[in-house]
């Protein structure tokens, strides 16, 4: 019998795993195209809906957080349902899984992956969101407004990537996206929104209040570690 | 020493929901052999290389490869298996070339090595084409490269040749052919091309074993009956 390991030795450790595959998504939606616009698109005709739903020139306060928190949950969604279509429809999850790697490096780079798909998206949204609807100038209150964005990405991109690998696994994909992250999302939505807020109201302090940042990061904690720890079951057979 | 068989299968039972696919499936192959597996379509063939990829779980028996017991060990041999399926693994909207690079990634292996593959199959002008826009003998081809890439000590081939010209089949013969020197599975519909390359044949009738053999004390008819 052929003694020892194959041409790749040890394998790849779980940094190099990830920084692969994420490298690997990254190009695919550069090459495919298929998520990000369709994420900015939804946010822009949604910010243009309300504007001429709520029949008001601006808003602001806690009215701006919620708009901005729901538009960019549904956006969101977006990219989720399709974080790993490509896995499955042509073989990726196969082509990791016999590869001698830590499964937990796919959680990883999948997550990484829809947090710079939320962060490219929100450089887009936001500043349209201000033009569009948002009565108070956003440059002050900038810095703590993407303070609290993040926070909420890392929950979107921890849960939904849990999400997206249990969904692409049914046949009714399209809707266990939803159905099943947005109860599990509600609590850092409810933080990103209330912690956002103030930062939006006319005159508002430019700080989020530090309860919500508190919550959302212990939250962020919870789920990583969580997804972390079940992660591998998702993909047995 | 005898040296323990490379694949050693004793009375593997899988099943899809209440459906048996493979029922009391045994079968023994020796370091460097190939089997061949042979049965008509839904017999079991993929879902036995599925079980041997680790892709798949046996619901009963006992299955080991390289030495290790699936799935208890299945970390331990994945690496050193190639599987070649029916799908090929590839991203559509990536070059042949940036599909190895991710799966060279994976292996940990160099650029280098992804070009010695190219070259082995004659694809290394279209590498840098989108897979999307690739025949199907040439996505075969990069198949091949895919599943050989990191060098594999067990090569499980569900239909090898298929899409490939005689062209295509010489050139990808040293990397999956019987001189490649790995132990192989491989199912093929064609049957007198299966037992050309095999050392053993499982004739699979029903998710069952109809008979397990060496290709030239076949009962005759035996191999018929399974087509039936």
């Amino acid at each position: 019998m052929r003694e020892g390991r194959a041409l790749g030795g040890r394998g790849p450790n779980s940094w190099q795993t990830t920084i692969t595959v994420l490298r690997k998504d990254l190009l695919l939606e550069l090459r495919g195209l298929e998520t990000m616009p369709a994420m900015v698109l939804f946010a822009i005709v949604t910010f243009v809906i309300f504007h001429f739903g709520l029949n008001q020139a601006t808003i602001a306060g806690q009215e701006a957080a919620g708009v901005l928190t729901v538009t960019l949950l549904f956006a969101a969604m977006l990219g989720i349902n399709r974080l790993f279509v490509a896995e499955r429809e042509q073989g990726g999850f196969d082509a990791f899984l016999l590869a001698p790697v830590d499964r937990s490096a796919l959680l990883v780079a999948k997550a990484l992956a829809l947090f710079l798909f939320l962060a490219a998206l929100e450089v887009i949204a936001v500043p349209a969101f201000g033009l569009l609807l948002l009565g108070p100038p956003l440059g002050r209150v900038l810095p703590g407004l993407i303070a609290i964005l993040a926070l909420g990405d890392v929950a979107l991109a921890v849960i939904g990537t849990l999400v997206s690998a249990i969904a692409v696994q049914t046949r009714a994909r399209d809707l266990i996206g939803p159905i099943v992250g947005l109860p599990l999302l509600l609590p850092a939505l409810i933080g990103v929104a209330r912690g956002a807020g103030p930062l939006l109201a006319a005159h508002g302090s430019g700080v989020p209040p530090g309860r919500w940042v508190a919550i959302l990061a212990l939250y962020d904690v919870v789920f990583a570690l969580l997804a972390y720890a079940v992660f591998d079951f998702l993909l047995e057979d | 020493m005898a040296q323990p068989p490379a694949i050693e299968l004793r009375g593997l039972v899988r099943r899809f929901g209440e459906r048996a696919v493979l029922r009391e499936v045994s079968v023994s192959v020796g370091a460097g052999a190939t089997l061949a597996v042979l049965g008509r379509n839904g017999a079991g063939k993929s879902t036995l290389l599925r079980i041997l990829a680790t892709l798949l779980r046996p619901h009963a028996g006992e299955v080991s490869v390289l030495g290790e017991a699936l799935p208890r060990r299945a970390w331990a041999v994945r690496g050193r298996l190639g599987l070649l399926a029916h799908e090929p693994l590839l991203y559509r909207d990536l070059s042949g070339r940036e599909n190895l690079a991710y799966h060279a990634g994976l292996h940990g292996l160099g650029a280098s090595r992804v070009e010695q593959v190219l070259e082995a199959v004659g694809m290394r002008e279209r590498a840098d084409e989108p897979v999307r826009l690739l025949s199907r003998g040439m996505v075969q081809r990069l198949a091949v490269c895919r599943t050989v890439l990191h060098g594999p000590h067990v090569l499980l081939l569900d239909e090898p040749l298929a899409n490939l010209d005689p062209a295509a089949s010489a050139l990808v013969e040293p990397l999956i052919g019987r001189s490649c020197g790995a132990t192989r599975v491989l199912t093929s519909h064609d049957p007198s091309a299966a037992l050309a390359e095999a050392d053993l044949v499982l004739g699979l009738l029903g998710g069952r074993t109809a008979f397990v053999s060496a290709p030239d004390r076949i009962e005759p008819g035996a191999v018929e009956r399974l087509y039936a």
